[in-house]
């Protein structure tokens, strides 16, 4: 796949024992295939997720030692990792998505990234979402351009994507429209000052096509929603969000979901500590989002993306700096899991990226777009063309959705 | 066309009763006016010094490790027992809610408002996160000591004062950033000391730089993401700016004063440094202002600079003409602001009537609080106001600080969050208001007929301000 492979005489190539437990079980599945559309949910992580620390290599011989008291200990080891194979684990916080992994619903990616090579976060975040190789040359997302491409794509009626927010990131801006939804409530919104200002704004229709947005979803999933002006939002709140307005009638096929603080230059800390919180908020979101997409679950896509790893090595700080490998799943009833895929190129000080990142093998377009392709049926030329141009060498894999 | 409009409402932060009349005269002069010295609080606010704070939080720190301790020992700890009671927070909790209302009434009482928007900008600049746990009580401390001082002299003292205060030191984790090769880890290596901030019974660790705080002024602060450094030159800055600290500390961190920036020679990596293809040699505190003098008189700087000042004050996509011509004047007098904010006003390109920006939430209250001709008392109420519209103060979800377009700002939800707190302020402030009168006083000549006619046929006083409030004029600036 990667012309680059064949030089390395020490990388393998890891589709884990799992896999073959997939594909044996897969014809005794039988599927809840409710003749709906297939669901995509995205989860940004802002802030680089430390996929070392997610998806810790244990066995890989230079690990612990890079990673110090940060590493996460071997499977059956005190506060060890949940095994997904040989080589790789779960961080111990990522209880449910690794019963999911067993349940053969999880695919995880490890040395992953996209074609973002420097280390700012907010270019990376950019590349990450604009779907382009560098941070500018666009104002849209590549998931609104993927709308466009949807089967009934220009001409459907209504939104067919939320971000979970009172605004909308750029993943998902564009031409398309879309709408954002926050889980904190607006309760007591006079509906005759709604009714005047949709009059106020008929004459701009920037104005009026966000009131129209609004006043088709503001009451969607306000039973489960926080005060109008509790604090920051968690991931689990919004997952709980994206969740009841998916479920609920002519909902979003397309969610995004955005959570921060990822960015753990100091007191990282490793199988407890400020990451383990961390992750233990994202493995709950998924638990929610599982639940409460309840029905739908076996026909929806869950991907979860940072903008880049952090180094091989704990800085001076008990933390870790922005780096570039890291590591992106993808979860759901749709996905054909149970896999770590991953050309692992191993943390020897040779292996390294610049003396110091985990070297990705793997251009997280090829994820993107297999998902597009496979789970979304965007059609061939749109994904290659307009949703990531410059992506010839980002071929997408083949066979992470369940046929 | 819509001078006074645009000094008063792009420029500034929206008209109080008879701004628009008094920046009529001259729209520029009424701006030009305003720069010059340093830009203090508006509004009788006594907020404690950042030192003083970060001084009587000792105890509450003390406290914090004791409950920690306690929760790695015991299965019912204390930290279990009260899983919302964190003693740092609560200390630092009276002084946020401080600086936050202090910093809205200076924006609604402000007879400089073009400089206190210039205040705004360079903290959203120089951003910080109160979300993170060390900063939450000083946060409007850097705005307030480092930002204010400064934001109408040279950059250079600028950028100075915000790396050297404890606010960005701790955000940026440098205060225990150690050179390989400083005092104290040679010293600890030959003794095979532990780490004096290794948590008891944690083995010893090397020590070494985090790179985040030199990464950041060179990305976010002077060059910009494209300025033409390399991983190695963020690597050589951390060197240079090692031992960049806050006094006070405990053990080997003892010394200085407490709460204050504080070089610590015995963690700075000794020696000459190369940054950018220069040779430092070693001046100790005085090797890292060396590299921000000279950040601060690069072109990339100027450029970086240049184009936020014109997406700030222009459009959402700076024209470059005008970021050339800002530019170039700050080059030209050695990165004096006052000259780069002179040469922005005389952009032609900002004084276009029909480019306006979606105001952000704080735009977007600060200028509601100027319309009413009113100032906020209740801390609690300000701080929530900015939590139901999704702009926390002092709390970006980043070091970039707050997105300056307004493609970040205009979600359905947002806006109907606005629609919400509109009707809020309406149903509290209608008395006694003639909405049309306050159409006039704070939109000018940006009132269009329609919105004049909705306010008149409302039926209430009450929905009409609600109507002013969220009309698609009063929302742009």
């Amino acid at each position: 796949m990667h012309p680059h492979r064949a030089k390395s005489t020490r990388r393998r190539f890891l589709v884990s024992a799992g896999a073959v437990a997939a594909s044996v079980a897969l014809p005794q599945i039988t599927f809840a295939r409710t003749g709906g559309p297939a669901r995509l949910v995205v989860v940004i992580l802002r802030g680089a997720l430390d996929g070392l620390a997610a998806v810790p290599p244990y066995a890989d011989p230079n690990y612990a030692e890079l990673h110090r008291e940060l590493a996460i200990a071997a499977p059956g080891r005190m506060d060890g990792a949940l095994g997904l194979d040989d080589t790789f684990g779960l961080h111990p916080s990522l209880v449910f998505l690794h019963q999911r992994y067993l349940a053969n619903e999880v695919v995880v990616f490890n040395a992953v990234a996209s074609p973002y090579r420097d280390r700012s976060h907010f270019d990376g975040q950019c590349v990450l979402e604009n779907g382009l190789a560098k941070p500018l040359g666009t104002a849209d997302g590549w998931l609104n351009r993927a709308l466009a491409g949807l089967p009934g794509g220009a001409q459907h009626p209504r939104e067919r994507a939320v971000a979970i927010g009172q605004n909308v990131p750029l993943i998902l801006r564009g031409d398309v429209p879309v709408f954002s939804k926050s889980p904190q409530a607006t309760p007591g919104v006079d509906e005759e000052l709604l009714a005047r200002l949709g009059d106020l704004y008929s004459n701009d229709d920037w104005f009026a096509a966000r009131l129209a947005n609004a006043l088709q979803t503001y009451k969607l999933g306000d039973e489960g929603a926080s005060a109008a002006d509790a604090p920051a939002m968690s991931p689990g709140v919004a997952a709980r969000m994206a969740a009841t307005l998916m479920r609920s009638a002519g909902g979003p096929e397309v969610a995004v979901i955005e959570a921060p603080g990822w960015d753990t230059h100091a007191n990282q800390g490793g199988a407890k500590g400020a990451l383990a919180q961390r992750l233990q908020g994202l493995d709950r979101a998924l638990r929610i989002l599982a639940d409460g997409l309840g029905p739908l679950w076996p026909q929806t896509a869950v991907l979860v993306v940072t903008e880049f790893g952090r180094t091989a090595a704990m800085n001076g700080t008990r933390g870790t700096d922005h780096g570039t490998g890291g590591c992106a799943f993808l979860a759901g009833g749709a996905v054909r899991g149970g896999r770590v895929i991953t050309d692992w190129p191993g943390l020897s000080r040779t292996a390294l990226l610049d003396n110091r990142d985990l070297r990705p093998t793997l251009d997280l377009r090829s994820v993107l777009k297999a998902v597009l392709d496979e789970h979304m049926r965007v059609d061939a030329k749109t994904l290659a063309s307009r949703i990531f141009p410059d992506s010839s060498g980002a071929r997408p894999l083949k066979g992470l959705i369940r046929a | 066309m819509m001078q006074a409009e645009i000094a008063v409402l792009r420029f500034g932060l929206g008209a109080r009763p008879g701004d628009l009349a008094a920046a009529a005269v001259d729209p520029r002069g009424w701006l030009l006016a305003q720069i010059g010295g340093a830009v203090p609080l508006a509004g009788d606010a006594q907020l404690e010094p950042s030192a003083r704070i970060l001084f009587e939080l000792k105890a509450a720190r003390e406290e914090l490790r004791e409950m920690k301790r306690e929760t790695a020992s015991a299965a019912t700890s204390a930290l279990a027992a009260m899983p919302n009671r964190n003693p740092v927070r609560d200390a630092y909790l009276p002084h946020y809610r401080a600086q936050v209302l202090a910093r809205a009434q200076s924006a609604a009482l402000t007879s400089r408002p073009f400089a206190e928007r210039l205040v705004h900008f360079w903290t959203n600049h120089f951003a910080v996160s109160a979300d993170k746990g060390a900063v939450f009580g000083i946060a409007g401390s850097l705005e307030n000591e480092a930002i204010r001082p400064h934001v109408d002299g040279r950059f250079v003292d600028l950028l100075t004062a915000v790396e050297q205060h404890p606010a960005m030191i701790a955000f940026l984790d440098n205060q225990y950033s150690v050179g390989k090769d400083s005092g104290l880890a040679r010293m600890a290596a030959r003794r095979g000391l532990p780490s004096q901030y290794a948590a008891a019974g944690t083995p010893r660790r090397e020590f070494g730089i985090n790179e985040n705080l030199a990464r950041e002024i060179l990305e976010l602060h002077t060059l910009g993401v494209n300025g033409g450094y390399t991983q190695t030159d963020v690597e050589g800055f951390a060197q240079i700016i090692t031992g960049w600290s806050i006094g006070g500390g405990k053990g080997r961190l003892a010394g200085g004063t407490p709460g204050r920036f504080h070089f610590r020679d015995d963690l700075h990596e000794p020696g000459a440094k190369t940054f950018l293809g220069k040779a430092y040699r070693e001046t100790g505190r005085r090797q890292g202002e060396a590299v921000l003098a000279d950040l601060a008189s690069h072109p990339a700087t100027a450029h970086f600079i240049a184009t936020k000042l014109v997406r700030h004050f222009v459009a959402d996509d700076p024209p470059p003409a005008a970021v050339d011509r800002v530019a170039r004047a700050y080059l030209k007098s050695g990165g004096n602001l006052p000259k780069a904010y002179a040469a922005l006003i005389e952009a032609p390109e900002a004084w276009n009537p029909d480019r306006r920006k979606l105001k952000t939430p704080e735009d977007f209250v600060f200028s509601t609080f100027r319309s009413l001709d009113v100032s906020p008392q209740r801390p609690e109420e300000v701080v929530a106001t900015f939590a139901l519209l999704g702009q926390r103060q002092y709390t970006p979800g980043s070091p970039a600080g707050w997105p300056d377009t307004s493609t970040s700002w205009d979600g359905s939800d947002a806006l109907l969050h606005r629609v919400l707190w509109a009707s809020r302020i309406a149903s509290r402030y209608e008395q006694g208001l003639d909405p049309v009168d306050l159409a006039a006083s704070s939109l000018g000549g940006y009132a269009r007929v329609e919105t004049v006619t909705a306010l008149r046929r409302a039926s209430s006083a009450s929905q009409a301000l609600a109507l002013l409030l969220m009309c698609p004029e009063f929302q742009r600036r």
